[in-house]
């Protein structure tokens, strides 16, 4: 049975169509990436598959029990409130603190457990959110726009960490992004995605559809054959360890 | 019971009782920048007082339930057009415009006003207490009970719906406590004062907190001594009570603010 069935689902916002007539299913272990301009509802979309937004038509079926990892676009916390990482951790299921140590040094940042989340670079900070996304061992991860503000080694590694994470954990990954040639090479699916699915499958199906080219152009392809590239290049990563290592200390 | 038939002591349980329930509210009313939002509920109870005058029923009950409606009412309103400040200026106005209104229309009353309006925490009798006490009791429960969710839901309504909490709930359990808090608040600082009382000492707190629960309780601490320290200062200086409790208050939060500053700064000279 699919994690998620979405059939036929539209969404008004404020009077603005933003979704039409969306059908997808997200099937256990699969990454896919929705891609699409500014916009296109590719936010709207995931939302509605937390259950944030109600279908203006249509419907949003999660399977029952189905546990979701959401790491959100951005998290703005505001400056009156202290939270350490380690506190954000038990937000909103206190974890133990094995598990809890675990989790930040599978993401690279286990010094930081008592750090305030706001004295946190930007990848220091979506990998804590990654870290306690999976701390609740979803069978649905959903990241959006999850490397804004990485550079590119950074958001490569980070990457790296979804596609790794899938194999230990076993779960699905939704995200959005921009970064089409990025994300391309872990995706099992991409959805491209304007207001409604414009075309779907592999990657390489996708980058070189008509509809796809319409929206994007055609400069992708060679940026997609550059980070695979850049994929087996192992200095990238050391580089981006030092140097969270150096923010860490 | 021969400490509760001392005006004194019965003062000093009323604004403890106050001070602690007010205290973690108040972080979230920090957090959630809801200080507006504290203000429109506080001034809709004065409605309530008149309302209840009116129809002689408990004074509590009145500026309960109008505390309620003023803050479904914005909720209801939020998000259709107007900006949140705007409109919680309008209703927060309003409401205690009508209210002063309704409240002329009472005969006799006119001299209750200013009790209604600054507290009168040295009234307080002992059905007071028990009033305000239970009120307290009930918003502390309601915030242990729901701490978590309300967290998450604070720090982001999205990622509070992907674990499964709804936060428009968790919204309508901070306005609840928020009623509740306002309606036993207003013998003891009046309308005008009580979202001083939520405010301040969260604000005053938040230098020396690391984590949320910290927070609340070091507010709490400061809320209960604010309290305590307000009702002997007015006492030794023939002073109002429940505007001396809130300049205690503000004391302290300029001290707190001032320390904070202080260490910062040396600490960047280190």
């Amino acid at each position: 049975m699919s994690l998620v069935k979405i059939a036929g689902l539209t969404i008004r916002l404020g009077g603005q169509q933003v979704l039409h007539g969306v059908t997808l299913d997200i099937e256990k272990g699969e990454i896919v990436t929705i891609v699409g301009p500014n916009g296109s509802g590719k936010s709207t979309l995931l939302r509605a598959i937390i259950g944030a937004v109600k279908p203006t038509s249509g419907t949003v079926t999660r399977s029952p029990g189905l546990r979701i990892g959401y790491v959100p676009q951005t998290l703005h916390i505001d400056p009156t409130l202290p939270l350490t990482v380690r506190r954000f951790l038990d937000l909103p299921t206190r974890v133990g603190d094995t598990a809890a140590r675990d989790a930040l040094a599978n993401a690279n940042v286990g010094p930081l457990a008592d750090r305030q989340m706001s004295d946190l670079s930007g990848g220091q900070f979506q990998r804590v959110l990654l870290a306690r996304a999976l701390l609740s061992k979803p069978d649905l991860l959903i990241l959006d726009e999850a490397t804004q503000g990485l550079d590119q080694p950074g958001s490569a590694a980070f990457y790296r960490q979804i596609a790794q994470v899938r194999e230990t954990l076993g779960c699905a990954v939704v995200m959005v992004s921009h970064e089409l040639h990025v994300v391309m090479a872990a995706s099992d699916r991409v959805i491209c995605l304007n207001g409604h699915i414009c075309c779907e499958g592999a990657p390489e199906h996708v980058a070189s559809a008509p509809e796809y080219r319409a929206l994007f152009g055609t400069g992708t392809q060679g940026a997609l054959a550059l980070y695979r590239h850049e994929h087996s290049h192992s200095h990238d990563q050391a580089h981006d360890h030092d140097h969270s290592h150096e923010a860490a200390e | 019971m021969t400490l509760l038939d001392s005006f004194m002591a019965r003062a000093s349980l009323a604004g403890l009782g106050v001070a602690l329930a007010a205290a973690p509210l108040g972080c979230f009313v920090v957090w959630r920048r809801m200080a507006y939002f504290g203000d429109a509920t506080a001034h809709a109870a004065i409605l309530g007082v008149a309302l209840s005058l009116a129809f002689s029923t408990s004074v509590f009950v009145g500026a309960l339930v109008m505390a309620l409606v003023m803050a479904t009412t914005v909720s209801a309103l939020s998000g259709r057009g107007y900006a949140m400040d705007t409109l919680l200026g309008v209703l927060a106005h309003s409401a205690l415009a009508f209210g002063l209104v309704a409240v002329s229309f009472l005969q006799g009353v006119r001299l209750d006003l200013m009790a209604y309006l600054f507290g009168d925490i040295l009234a307080v009798g002992r059905s007071d207490l028990a009033v305000i006490w239970g009120g307290a009791v009930l918003v502390v429960a309601l915030l242990s009970w729901r701490w978590s969710a309300l967290l998450t839901a604070t720090l982001n309504p999205d990622l509070a719906t992907a674990s499964g909490i709804d936060p428009r709930r968790e919204q309508m359990i901070l306005t609840l406590a928020l009623a509740v808090v306002v309606a036993v608040a207003i013998k003891v600082v009046g309308v005008l004062l009580i979202a001083a009382l939520l405010i301040i000492p969260a604000a005053a707190a938040r230098p020396f907190a690391a984590t949320p629960e910290r927070m609340a309780i070091i507010a709490a601490a400061i809320g209960g001594a604010s309290a305590l320290g307000g009702i002997q200062t007015s006492y030794v200086f023939d002073t109002p009570t429940g505007p001396t409790i809130v300049c205690i208050a503000a004391t302290i939060f300029a001290l707190t603010t001032m320390l904070s500053v202080a260490r910062s700064r040396s600490r960047e000279s280190r």
